[in-house]
C-alpha cells in the first residue's frame, strides 16, 4: 500500500518536472527564434517584393517581439494548438508525432543489436581479458567510437548497396499501417531497410556498452559472493550470467538511461544519411528551412521524452535492486 | 529518300514494341519535393518542376531555350499591347473536362492574386476569351517578355478548382500558411496525375491516359519522386540501382559517376550567376570605381571553376549567362594582379583596408569555399576579409538587412532574360517600385535605370538587345559588382534511361516525354 502510493506520488512528482522542462525548453525555444532565420524566406520565392513578404509576416505574428508571440503561444498551448507546421500545412504535434515511429523502431532496432553483442562480448572481455580475441573486441570498439557516425552510416552503404547490391540504400522501405502506428518491421522489405541504419546508430552505443559491461563484471566478479558460488560448485556460465550479470546490471541501466540523449542526437544523424522519415530527419529539415513552430513542437516533446525515459530508468533500477528507494530518486 | 524511309521504318521497328510494352516505372531522387501541390503558392523550382508534370505551359521552353508550342498551338501580335493565343484543341483536364479559353483567363487571374507570382505578372492587364479556343493577352504597356512569361501560365482545371470544400473554404485560395484545397489536391491537361503523396517520403505520379500529346515518345507510366537530401546517400542510391534518376549531382561525385559503367552523367552550365556585391554604404573605398575594379581583378576566377568547382562552373565576367540577350561574348573575366595592385595605389589604397565578408554555407554548390577562396584573394591586394559563413536560413536575414560589406549572392532570371538581373541586383534601390531589392551594394547609375526601365517597353528585338548589351557593359566597366561564375547543373540517371532529351538549362525535366528502354 505505502509503496503503491510512493510510486504514485513519484510519477506525480516526475510529471511536475517535465511540465517545467518543458517550459524553460520553451522560453529559451522562443528567446532565439529570431536567431533561427527567417521563414518568410523559406515560404516564398527569392524575388517576391519585399512589401508582400512583410504582409505575410504580419499575418503569422512574427513582426510582435518575442515575449508577445510567447504570451500567443501559451494561449494557443492552452487550447490545444501547438502551431501549424511551415512545411507541412498540418498541427506540428501531428506531424511530429507521425514520425515516432520510425525513429523508435530504429532505436529498437539499434537497441536489439547491442543488446544482443554487449552483453555476450562484455561477459567475455571481463572474464578471458588476456585473450587476443577480447583486446581485438576492445580494439575495435575504440574504432567504432572514433569513426563519425555519418561516415559508419556512409561506409556501409557504400558496401552492402553499391558494391554488394544487398541492401537499400535509403528509405523505409514497405511499411504497414496498424491504426496509427506505421510499422516497417511487418515486412521483409521494411527490415531490410532497418538493417545498415540499426546497425549504423548501434555502432555508436556498442563500443560503449561493451566497455560498460566488462568494467561493470569485472568489478563483480572480485566479490565474495562469486567466489563462494563458485566453491559451491556452480558453473563458470552460471556464475557470470546470474549470479555476476545481474548485480552489474544497475549501473548498465543506469548509464545506459543517461545516453537517451547521445541517442537522439546520433539517431537525427543517421536518419540523415538513410533518409529516414524519422523525426530527427524532420528536426532537421525544420532546422534548414526554419519552420519554427515545428522546431519548437520537437523541442518541447524531446524535452517530455527525456523525461519519461529517465523516469522508466529510474523505475528499472528499482526493479532490479530493492535496496533503491523512489523516494531517494527525485 | 529511300534511305530516309528506311530509317524511319527502322526506327518505328525499334520504337513499337516499346511503345506497347509499356508499365515503365521510374524511380527519381531529388534533393527537395514540393511544399504544395498548389503551382501558383511558392515560386521554386520544386514547384515548377511538379508543374510540368501535371500541367501543361502554353509554351515551354525548347533544349536551345526557343519556345515550344504546347497548350497554345500558336500565337500572333496583334498590336503593341495584345498577343492572340490560338489553343489547342481536343485537351482534357485530368478531371476529364475539356480545356478551352476559360481556363487560362482563370489561371492568369489567379496568378496575379499569388504573393509569390504577381509581380511577375504585374506588366499584364489581363486575359480576354474572344472564343473557346483563342485568348488573347493584353499587357498594360508593350512587353517584349509575354511568351517567357507565358511558360509559367500551366491552365488549371477552372471548374475542378471553384466552389468550396468541405470546411466552406473556397477551393480556389492561395494558401502561403495552413492547408487549402488546392496545396492538396490537383487538376490539370499533363501527362501525370498524382497517386499518392507522403510529404517528405514520396510523391507517386500515373501516367493520365487522355493525355493530349500523342507524339510524346515518352513510356513512364508511373513515377515515385523520393527526396534524398544528403548528396552522398542520392548518389549511393543510384549507384545501387534503389532510383534511376538523381538530380543534383554532387561536384565531389562527378568523377564517380562517369567512371561507373551503370550511369550516365548529363552536366550543363546553368543561368544562375554568383557574385559578390560590395557594399557602397558601409565602405567608402567601395565607391570608388577603381577599387571595385581592382578587386575584380584580383580575382582568378579560373582557379575557382578548377579547383573548388572541379570544372562544374564558367567563370563570369558579367552578369548575364550565353543565350541571354544581353550576353556579350566579348566580357571575359580578367585575373591580373599587377593591375588589380596598381589599380588600388591610384586611388590611394596601396595599404588597404579591412572589411567583412558574409556569404552562405548551404545554400550554392561550393558557396563557403569560394567566399574563402575569394577572401584569400583579396588579402594579395591588402584588403583584409573578415570571412562570415552561416546557413542560409541565417544567411537573408543578414543579407536583408545589409549587415556586411562584401555579400555573397546567386541569382537566377525569372523571366530568363537579362533586364530581370538588372532590376534586382544593379538598379537604384528603390522600396516603392521594388527596383534594387537584391543590391545591397547600393550601386547606383542613372544610365543604368533609365536603360532598363527603357528595355521593358522595347518589342524590338535588335535594339533591345543592343541596350541590354549596353547595361551589361557599363555594369562590367564600372565593376557593379563582382560576378563569379555560372554554376553547372548535373543530372545522372541508369543507362537505360534516357535522359539527355528531356533535359535543359533552366532544370525543368520534361519526364513526360522521357523514354525508357
Amino acid at each position: 500500500m505505502h509503496a503503491a502510493l510512493s510510486g504514485l506520488a513519484f510519477v506525480v512528482r516526475r510529471f511536475g518536472q517535465a511540465l517545467l522542462v518543458m517550459l524553460a525548453i520553451l522560453v529559451i525555444a522562443f528567446a532565439v527564434r529570431t536567431n533561427l532565420g527567417d521563414p518568410l524566406r523559406e515560404l516564398m520565392g527569392q524575388a517576391v517584393p519585399e512589401s508582400e513578404r512583410a504582409e505575410l509576416r504580419k499575418e503569422l505574428g512574427f513582426d510582435a517581439p518575442w515575449p508577445v508571440q510567447f504570451g500567443r503561444y501559451l494561449v494557443g498551448a492552452a487550447h490545444g494548438d501547438l502551431g501549424t507546421s511551415f512545411i507541412y500545412k498540418k498541427p506540428t504535434v501531428e506531424v511530429v508525432l507521425a514520425k515516432f515511429p520510425a525513429s523508435f523502431e530504429l532505436v529498437l532496432g539499434a537497441g536489439l543489436i547491442v543488446l544482443l553483442f554487449c552483453v555476450p562480448a562484455g561477459i567475455y572481455c571481463a572474464v578471458r581479458p588476456e585473450r587476443i580475441g577480447a583486446r581485438l573486441i576492445l580494439g575495435l570498439s575504440v574504432l567504432g567510437i572514433s569513426v563519425p557516425v555519418f561516415l559508419t552510416g556512409i561506409i556501409l552503404i557504400t558496401i552492402f548497396s553499391v558494391w554488394l547490391g544487398l541492401l537499400p540504400a535509403f528509405g523505409r522501405g514497405e511499411t504497414v499501417a496498424l491504426g496509427p502506428w506505421t510499422t516497417g518491421l511487418l515486412t521483409v522489405d521494411g527490415l531490410e531497410h532497418l538493417l545498415l541504419p540499426a546497425l549504423t546508430l548501434s555502432s555508436i552505443m556498442l563500443p560503449l556498452f561493451i566497455r560498460l559491461v566488462r568494467s561493470a563484471m569485472l568489478e563483480e566478479l572480485r566479490h565474495d559472493y562469486v567466489r563462494t558460488a563458485r566453491a559451491k560448485g556452480a558453473s563458470h556460465l552460471r556464475v557470470w550470467v546470474v549470479h555476476a550479470l545481474r548485480n552489474a546490471l544497475l549501473p548498465i541501466v543506469a548509464v545506459g538511461g543517461l545516453q537517451a540523449g547521445t541517442l537522439i542526437a546520433y539517431t537525427l544523424l543517421t536518419e540523415t544519411v538513410f533518409q529516414w522519415p524519422g523525426m530527427g530527419f524532420l528536426f532537421l529539415e525544420a532546422v534548414t528551412r526554419a519552420d519554427i513552430p515545428l522546431i519548437t513542437t520537437y523541442l518541447v516533446l524531446v524535452g517530455l521524452l527525456f523525461v519519461a525515459v529517465n523516469t522508466l530508468v529510474d523505475l528499472a533500477s528499482l526493479a532490479l535492486d530493492p535496496r533503491v528507494s523512489l523516494g531517494g530518486a527525485r | 529518300m529511300v534511305r530516309f524511309l528506311s530509317i524511319f521504318v527502322a526506327a518505328l521497328v525499334a520504337v513499337a514494341p516499346m511503345a506497347f510494352a509499356g508499365g515503365k516505372t521510374l524511380r527519381m531522387a531529388y534533393d527537395a519535393d514540393p511544399t504544395s501541390l498548389d503551382p501558383h503558392e511558392q515560386l521554386a523550382s520544386a514547384t515548377l518542376q511538379l508543374s510540368h508534370l501535371v500541367f501543361d505551359p502554353l509554351v515551354r521552353r525548347r533544349k536551345d531555350n526557343s519556345f515550344e508550342p504546347r497548350l497554345a498551338e500558336s500565337w500572333e501580335q496583334l498590336d503593341d499591347v495584345t498577343l492572340r493565343f490560338h489553343l489547342r484543341d481536343g485537351v482534357s483536364f485530368h478531371s476529364g473536362r475539356k480545356f478551352n479559353a476559360d481556363d487560362v483567363v482563370w489561371t492568369l487571374n489567379r496568378l496575379k492574386t499569388s504573393p509569390d507570382f504577381k509581380a511577375l505578372f504585374e506588366p499584364f492587364e489581363s486575359a480576354n476569351k474572344v472564343d473557346d479556343l483563342t485568348v488573347d493577352i493584353v499587357t498594360k504597356a508593350p512587353y517584349p517578355l509575354v511568351l517567357n512569361l507565358a511558360t509559367y501560365i500551366f491552365p488549371m482545371d477552372r471548374e475542378f478548382y471553384s466552389g468550396t470544400d468541405e470546411k466552406g473554404r473556397p477551393k480556389d485560395a492561395v494558401v502561403k500558411h495552413g492547408s487549402s484545397f488546392a496545396s492538396a489536391n490537383m487538376s490539370g491537361t499533363g501527362p501525370f496525375m498524382v497517386t499518392g503523396r507522403e510529404q517528405g517520403i514520396r510523391l507517386e505520379l500515373e501516367r493520365f491516359d487522355g493525355y493530349w500529346d500523342k507524339n510524346s515518345p515518352g513510356n513512364v507510366q508511373k513515377i515515385v519522386l523520393t527526396p534524398i537530401k544528403e548528396p552522398a546517400t542520392r548518389v549511393a542510391a543510384l549507384l545501387a540501382g534503389d532510383v534511376d534518376f538523381i538530380a543534383p549531382v554532387p561536384p565531389t561525385d562527378l568523377k564517380r559517376i562517369e567512371a561507373a559503367s551503370c550511369c550516365t552523367l548529363i552536366t550543363a552550365p546553368s543561368t544562375r550567376v554568383l557574385t559578390f556585391e560590395l557594399n557602397q554604404d558601409r565602405i567608402e573605398a567601395f565607391k570608388d570605381p577603381r577599387v571595385r575594379k581592382a578587386m575584380s581583378y584580383a580575382i582568378n576566377r579560373e582557379g575557382i571553376a578548377k579547383k573548388i568547382m572541379r570544372g562544374f562552373a564558367t567563370p563570369a565576367g558579367q552578369l548575364s549567362p550565353e543565350g541571354y540577350a544581353g550576353h556579350d561574348p566579348g566580357l571575359k573575366p580578367v585575373y591580373d594582379l599587377d593591375k588589380a595592385k596598381a589599380l588600388m595605389k591610384e586611388a590611394g589604397y596601396e595599404d588597404g583596408f579591412s572589411v567583412t565578408m558574409i556569404a552562405p554555407n548551404n545554400r550554392y554548390v561550393g558557396d563557403a569555399r569560394i567566399a574563402e577562396a575569394v577572401a584569400a584573394m583579396l588579402a594579395k591586394i591588402n584588403i583584409k576579409v573578415d570571412l562570415q559563413t552561416m546557413p542560409k536560413a541565417q544567411y537573408w536575414q543578414r543579407f536583408d538587412a545589409r549587415d556586411g560589406d562584401v555579400l555573397m549572392i546567386g541569382w537566377q532570371s525569372d523571366t530568363q532574360d537579362s533586364a530581370n538581373f538588372y532590376e534586382f541586383l544593379a538598379m537604384t534601390p528603390d522600396p516603392k517600385t521594388g527596383y534594387g531589392q537584391y543590391n545591397a551594394g547600393d550601386y547606383s547609375n542613372p544610365q543604368v535605370d533609365r536603360l532598363t526601365v527603357q528595355s521593358q517597353t522595347m518589342t524590338d528585338e535588335a535594339a533591345r538587345t543592343a541596350v541590354l548589351k549596353k547595361i551589361e557593359r557599363i555594369l562590367a566597366d564600372d565593376a557593379a559588382l563582382l560576378p563569379i561564375q555560372w554554376q553547372h547543373l548535373a543530372w545522372a540517371a541508369r543507362k537505360n534511361v534516357n535522359i539527355e532529351p528531356v533535359l535543359n538549362v533552366i532544370d525543368m525535366p520534361y519526364l513526360g516525354d522521357l523514354v525508357i528502354e
